[in-house]
C-alpha cells in the first residue's frame, strides 16, 4: 500500500464529501451473519467533529472528478482543485480496516460523475457488492444515486445497500435551473420513485417470505441546500413534506450553504452559513413527523418564515393562545405534544405519571420539562398557575428575556430546544 | 437511625432488605465495605449475604415489577455510582410498601431518581460503545482500554458480541482492572498483570505492522471532514467531553 498516496486521496475526497450532511446510520436491521464482519441497527456517532457534527459513517466521494457544473459545489468542472479517485479495493480496505477499529459504523460512498451517470454508478455498487459478498461485511452501507442512473442499477445497488439517497440538491425547479443547469429535476424524481415503489413492495414481499433478500432496508433520504437560492421556508417544508408523503422518505436533510465559490448566481463568499435557519428547519421536520403537526401549522401564507428568535413550536403556541392552558394531568398526548417546553420523553413520562396521582411543579420539573416555558401553558396539581391575561408577544418577550443568553449561545447547537 | 454494612453485591443488598423487614430496622443508612473496620468507630449492624434470604426477596419484586423493571433494577445497583445505595433501598419500599406496580410512578422521588441512574447508566454504556478505540496487536487481537464513569463493561457485552465476531477482541477497565475478552467463540471476564506487558519495548512490539497507518489515516480523516467556518467548541466538547479524550485516536 502507498500510505503516502492513500492519505493524499483521503484528503481531498473527505473534504469534498463533508458537505453533505447526512451521517444517520440508524434505521436498518442488519444482522450479523455466518459469524461475519459487523451489523447495522442503531446508528452509532463514534466522534464529533470540531463544529459538533456527528462522525458515524466513512463519508467519501468514489472521485471528485465531475463532467458537470453545478454551481453551488466544489467538484464542479469549472473549478480549478487537485482531483482525485478511489479505486474500488482502496475503498473496501478502508472501510473494512476502520469498522474493525471501532472507528465507524460503515461507509457512505457519493461520487462526481466521470463519464456519465451509470459508469459510476457501476463502481459504487461494485464496492458494496465487494463489501457483502467478498468480506461478509454487515455494517451499514448508504450509496448516493447519481442522477439519471438507470432502473436495472438502482435495483442491483438496493441488494447491497442499507440506505439509498438521491439528493433534490434545491427546494425547487426554478432553483435547481438557476444553478444546477446540467441536472434535470426529473432525473432524481425518477429513480426516487423507483426506490419508492421497490421498498414498499420488498416490504409486502418480506411479510410473505421470511427470507426474501433484503431491499434498502434503512430506506431513501434527501438532501436539499438551504441559503445559495432564495426560496421560503414555506417552500422549503412543503417540498420536504410534498417528498415524505409521496416517496416514502425516511429523512430529508437541509445543509445551510456554506458559501466555497465566487459565482453572481450565489451568496458572497463571506456570507454566513444560515446556521440558525438549518436548526429551525430541523425542529419544524420533527414537529411534522414526531409532534403530529401539519406543515400548514408551521409554515403558511401569513408566516413563510420560521421564527429565528424563537423555536418553531413557540412560535406556534403564541400564535394559537386559544388552545392553552392545556390541563397536564386530563389532557390528551397529542395535546400536551403541543406544549413548549415539553419533549416526547416527558410527554409519555407525564402520561404514565399522573396515572398514580396528580402532578405538580415539583413533579414535572423533576419529569425533565422546562417549566420557565411551559409555565404560560399548562395547568397541574398546584393553585399556583399564570392567570395574567398575557398575550403571545408578552409570553415571548418574557421567555426571551429570561433565557436571553442561552438562545444566542444555544442557536448554534442542535436540535434539543423544545 | 440503623447502620447496615454489607459486601455490595446485588445478593447482599436484598439480604440487607430481608433484614430491615424481618427485625423493622427503619429509618436505615446502607454502607458498603468491610463491617470488621466501621465497627470500630461506629455502631453497624453487619449483613451476611445470604442466597436464601436474597432469593425470598428477589422473588417478591419479581412479582410486583415486571421482567424488565427488575432488569433495571439490578443494573442502578451494578453501575456503582457513588451514594446512590440509598435510593435503590428507597426504591425498593416503595416497591413493597404499594399494592400495584409503582415502575412509572414518576412523581415519587426513588422512582424519578432510578429513572435517572438508568438514564446515566445507559449514556454511558453508549458512550462506550462509540469511544472505544481497537488497536490491532501481533497475534491479531484487537484491543482497547477504557475508563468509564461508571461500572458498565458488563453491559457491552451484547453489543461487541454482535458485532465482532470474526477478530478476536479484548476491552480493559483499567479503572477498575478488569476486562472482557472474545475469543471467537465466547466472551469471557479476565484479570491482567500489566507489569510485563507494560514495559515500553513490549508495548511497541505488540502492535501489528499496518496499526500506525490506520490510525494515522482516521486522524487524516477526522480533520479533513472538519469545517472549520463552522467551529463550535462548546458543542463539540459536550459531545465528547475531555476526559474521554485519551482514548481517542482522533483526540491524541
Ligand atoms: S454532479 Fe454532483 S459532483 Fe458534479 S458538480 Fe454537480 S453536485 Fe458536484
Amino acid at each position: 500500500m502507498n500510505v503516502g498516496r492513500i492519505t493524499e486521496k483521503l484528503n481531498i475526497l473527505a473534504d469534498a464529501a463533508k458537505y453533505d450532511v447526512s451521517c444517520a446510520s440508524s434505521g436498518s436491521n442488519r444482522k450479523n451473519k455466518d459469524k461475519g464482519l459487523g451489523n447495522a441497527s442503531n446508528g452509532i456517532c463514534h466522534s464529533y467533529t470540531e463544529d459538533g457534527r456527528c462522525v458515524s459513517l466513512l463519508k467519501i466521494l468514489l472521485t471528485n472528478h465531475c463532467i458537470f457544473d453545478c454551481a453551488y459545489c466544489v467538484s464542479r468542472k469549472n473549478n480549478d482543485i487537485k482531483r482525485a479517485a478511489f479505486t474500488v479495493q482502496e475503498v473496501v480496505d478502508l472501510t473494512i480496516n476502520f469498522y474493525r477499529r471501532n472507528y465507524i459504523e460503515g461507509l457512505f460512498l457519493s461520487s462526481g460523475i466521470f463519464k456519465n451517470a451509470d459508469y459510476t454508478m457501476e463502481r459504487l455498487v461494485h464496492v458494496a457488492k465487494k463489501l457483502r459478498t467478498e468480506h461478509n461485511f454487515n455494517g451499514y452501507i448508504h450509496l448516493k444515486s447519481i442522477p439519471g442512473v438507470s432502473a436495472e442499477l438502482m435495483q442491483e445497488a438496493g441488494l447491497y445497500a442499507d440506505r439509498l439517497s438521491v439528493n433534490l440538491e434545491m427546494p425547487t425547479e426554478a432553483g435547481l435551473k438557476l444553478l444546477a443547469p446540467d441536472k434535470n429535476r426529473q432525473d432524481m424524481i425518477d429513480p426516487m420513485h423507483f426506490l419508492s415503489r421497490e421498498i414498499i413492495r420488498n416490504t409486502e414481499e418480506k411479510k410473505l417470505f421470511k427470507n426474501a433478500p433484503m431491499f434498502a432496508p434503512a430506506g431513501q433520504s434527501t438532501q436539499v441546500i438551504v441559503g445559495a437560492t432564495p426560496e421560503s421556508d414555506q417552500q422549503v417544508l412543503q417540498s420536504a413534506n410534498y417528498f415524505y408523503r409521496n416517496f416514502n422518505l425516511k429523512r430529508v436533510y437541509y445543509s445551510g450553504y456554506v458559501p466555497v465559490l465566487a459565482d453572481r448566481r450565489l451568496p458572497a463568499l463571506n456570507t454566513a452559513v444560515p446556521l440558525v435557519r438549518e436548526n429551525r428547519l430541523y425542529q419544524a421536520d420533527w414537529l411534522m413527523r414526531f409532534y403530529g403537526f401539519h406543515v400548514n401549522e408551521i409554515v403558511n401564507n401569513q408566516n413563510p418564515l420560521l421564527d429565528l428568535d424563537i423555536d418553531p413550536k413557540l412560535s406556534w403556541a403564541i400564535r394559537n393562545m386559544q388552545a392553552f392552558p392545556v390541563d397536564i394531568n386530563k389532557a390528551d398526548l397529542q395535546l400536551i405534544l403541543r406544549v413548549p417546553g415539553i419533549g416526547l420523553l416527558s410527554a409519555q413520562k407525564i402520561v404514565a405519571a399522573r396515572k398514580f396521582a396528580g402532578l405538580g411543579w415539583e413533579q414535572l420539573k423533576k419529569i425533565g420539562v422546562a417549566i420557565n416555558r411551559a409555565r404560560y401553558f399548562i395547568t397541574c396539581k398546584s393553585n399556583e398557575f399564570e392567570r395574567r391575561d398575557l398575550t403571545g408577544q408578552n409570553i415571548k418577550q418574557f421567555i426571551m428575556a429570561q433565557s436571553q443568553s442561552k438562545y444566542i449561545k444555544n442557536t448554534q447547537t442542535q436540535l434539543n430546544l423544545f | 437511625m440503623n447502620t447496615l454494612v454489607y459486601d455490595g453485591s446485588f445478593e447482599g443488598l436484598l439480604t440487607a432488605v430481608f433484614e430491615i423487614y424481618e427485625r423493622k430496622l427503619y429509618p436505615v443508612k446502607l454502607l458498603k465495605g468491610e463491617w470488621r473496620s466501621c465497627a470500630l468507630f461506629e455502631e453497624v449492624i453487619p449483613i451476611v449475604t445470604d442466597e436464601a434470604r436474597a432469593g425470598r426477596v428477589l422473588k417478591g419484586l419479581r412479582k410486583k415489577l415486571s421482567a424488565a423493571g427488575v432488569q433495571r433494577l439490578y443494573i442502578s445497583h451494578m453501575a456503582e455510582i457513588a451514594g446512590e445505595d440509598c435510593n435503590v433501598l428507597g426504591f425498593i419500599r416503595h416497591v413493597f410498601d404499594s399494592d400495584q406496580n409503582i415502575e412509572e410512578d414518576y412523581g415519587n422521588r426513588y422512582v424519578m431518581r432510578l429513572s435517572e441512574i438508568l438514564k446515566m447508566v445507559r449514556r454511558e454504556k453508549h458512550r462506550m460503545e462509540a469511544f472505544v478505540r481497537f488497536q490491532k496487536l501481533n497475534d491479531g487481537t484487537f484491543y482497547a482500554a477504557i475508563e468509564p464513569d461508571f461500572n458498565v463493561l458488563p453491559l457491552l457485552i451484547k453489543h461487541f458480541k454482535s458485532r465482532y465476531t470474526d477478530q478476536k477482541w479484548m476491552i480493559y477497565d483499567i479503572k477498575r482492572n478488569y476486562g472482557l475478552y472474545y475469543d471467537l467463540h465466547d466472551t469471557q471476564f479476565i484479570e491482567m498483570n500489566f507489569d510485563e506487558l507494560s514495559k515500553p519495548v513490549n508495548v511497541i512490539a505488540a502492535y501489528s505492522e499496518d496499526e500506525g497507518v490506520y490510525q494515522d489515516l482516521w486522524k487524516n480523516y477526522f480533520n479533513s471532514i472538519n469545517i472549520a467556518s463552522r467551529k463550535n467548541t462548546r458543542l463539540h466538547v459536550r459531545h465528547i467531553p475531555r476526559r474521554y479524550w485519551r482514548h481517542l485516536t482522533e483526540k491524541i
